[in-house]
């Protein structure tokens, strides 16, 4: 069975680099979304690196969201959903498998970009190690609640707009948590209280999340 | 067994019984609930009511096992565009649990000299030859067929009859909803339209017709 689960990362893995831009277009959206804040608040470098936490996060929350879409909207259309149904890998697994899959063309990147952005934006070195850690943490909740999401609006004809909707709200407390850890190294108040909250939120998305995707699946489908 | 789609009876009242070699072709006319009956024995779709039993024993007790008995090919052809005839076969070989695809199967279908395309350049033909190659990749005994010749040219769809008397002769069972252009030798069948609702009801639910005839 954990051969069978690599297997589908992989082969997800290979559909995203071969699936031409769609996976660049996220680190793509976040690198032009995070330069926009110094173009529109002016080059104070105070100012810019007060709201440098909050920007980027806000910046990676809404390049995650852009990918959703096609999770499994492609497989629904093919006909891949039903014989992933019909295999021997349960489908909450199934699920977890994509959602790896998304998350490492999609989070990982985007944990990768955000140092050199908030750079840009004049944050301290203490800063960046934790903006780095609190993203590696956040954006595998992004894609987990965001994979529920997908599964909710996939027999839909504009699923992605419905999908901002159900999933913003939820991404809320990612956020906050998030920032709030930077927001700690930064004024060096201490960040382990954030971090574990988000590690527990982690912990907590990867057993519900696909249990709530999967069963939203098997709804679609019939 | 019944079945129910959008608040509409689809059928009620069907029964049938299959031995290892048998065959059984599902006919009837669009909308008969061809296509639900083979979403609901292969586990996608839950019967509105009714049993569904392997050797006597209810399948509800195990899924698992059930669905590796069975192939299903359908009007999708679970084909990636990006990833070629040879991976596309291999994955689902595995995600079977197989080790890998039988190296016959894109014979059976003559589809080995297309290994290395991908999926894009193929034709509608081709992609449904390649989904039927699935069924010979792996082995399962019970083969559930949704119209399979549909796209396939005449020597194409000879094949296919030539795969589903092979596997009956080797005790497998075949279940293939059609419309008579596959011929299946003392198959027994199963006209679901005398089992259907009445036409007035059918009648009065006009727009929920197409989706059901989708699946």
């Amino acid at each position: 069975m954990v051969g069978v689960f690599l297997r589908l990362v992989g082969r997800e893995l290979t559909l995203a680099l071969r699936g031409s831009i769609g996976t660049l277009m996220t680190v793509v959206f976040f690198v032009i979304a995070v330069t926009l804040f110094p173009l529109g608040v002016g080059p104070e470098l105070g100012l810019l690196s007060r709201i440098a936490p909050g920007a980027v996060w806000v910046a990676a929350l809404l390049a995650a969201l852009l990918s959703l879409d096609r999770l499994f909207v492609a497989d629904h259309e093919d006909g891949s959903l039903e014989q992933l149904m019909l295999g021997t890998l349960p489908l909450e697994l199934v699920v977890l498998a994509k959602t790896v899959a998304h998350w490492l063309t999609t989070g990982l990147p985007l944990a990768v970009a955000a140092p050199v952005l908030a750079l840009l934006l004049n944050m301290s070195v203490d800063g960046l190690v934790i903006l780095v850690v609190s993203l590696l943490l956040g954006t595998p909740i992004l894609s987990l609640i965001g994979a529920v999401g997908a599964a909710l609006t996939v027999g839909l004809r504009r699923g992605s707009a419905l999908i901002a909707l159900l999933v913003l709200p939820l991404y809320v407390p990612v956020l906050i948590f998030g920032v709030g850890a930077v927001e700690g190294a930064v004024l060096d108040v201490g960040v382990h209280a954030n971090l574990s909250i988000l590690a527990g939120g982690l912990v907590g998305a990867v057993v519900l999340g696909p249990l709530a995707a999967a069963a939203a699946l098997r709804m679609t489908v019939e | 067994m019944a079945c129910i789609r959008g608040e509409r009876p689809v059928f009620s009242g069907v029964s049938f019984s299959l031995d290892p070699g048998g065959a059984l072709a599902l006919v009837g006319p669009n909308g008969a609930g061809k296509s639900s009956l083979l979403r609901i024995l292969c586990g996608l779709l839950r019967p509105a009511g009714g049993t569904l039993a392997w050797d006597g024993a209810a399948v509800d007790e195990d899924w698992a096992a059930h669905r590796q008995r069975l192939h299903y090919v359908g009007h999708l052809d679970a084909v990636k565009p990006t990833l070629t005839v040879a991976e596309n076969l291999d994955d689902w070989a595995r995600f079977r649990g197989a080790a890998r695809a039988a190296i016959d199967a894109l014979q059976a279908l003559g589809i080995e000299n297309l290994a290395d395309v991908p999926g894009r350049f193929l034709s509608a033909g081709q992609r449904r030859r390649l989904s039927l190659a699935r069924l010979v990749a792996t082995p399962a005994p019970l083969w559930l067929l949704d119209e399979p010749t549909v796209t396939l040219d005449a020597e194409s769809a000879a094949r296919v009859a030539t795969m589903i008397a092979a596997h009956r002769a080797d005790g497998g069972m075949v279940i293939v909803a059609t419309h008579g252009e596959i011929a299946l030798d003392g198959a027994n069948r199963l006209d679901l339209g005398v089992h259907g609702v009445p036409a007035d009801m059918l009648l009065a639910d006009q727009e929920a017709k197409p989706e059901d005839d989708a699946w």
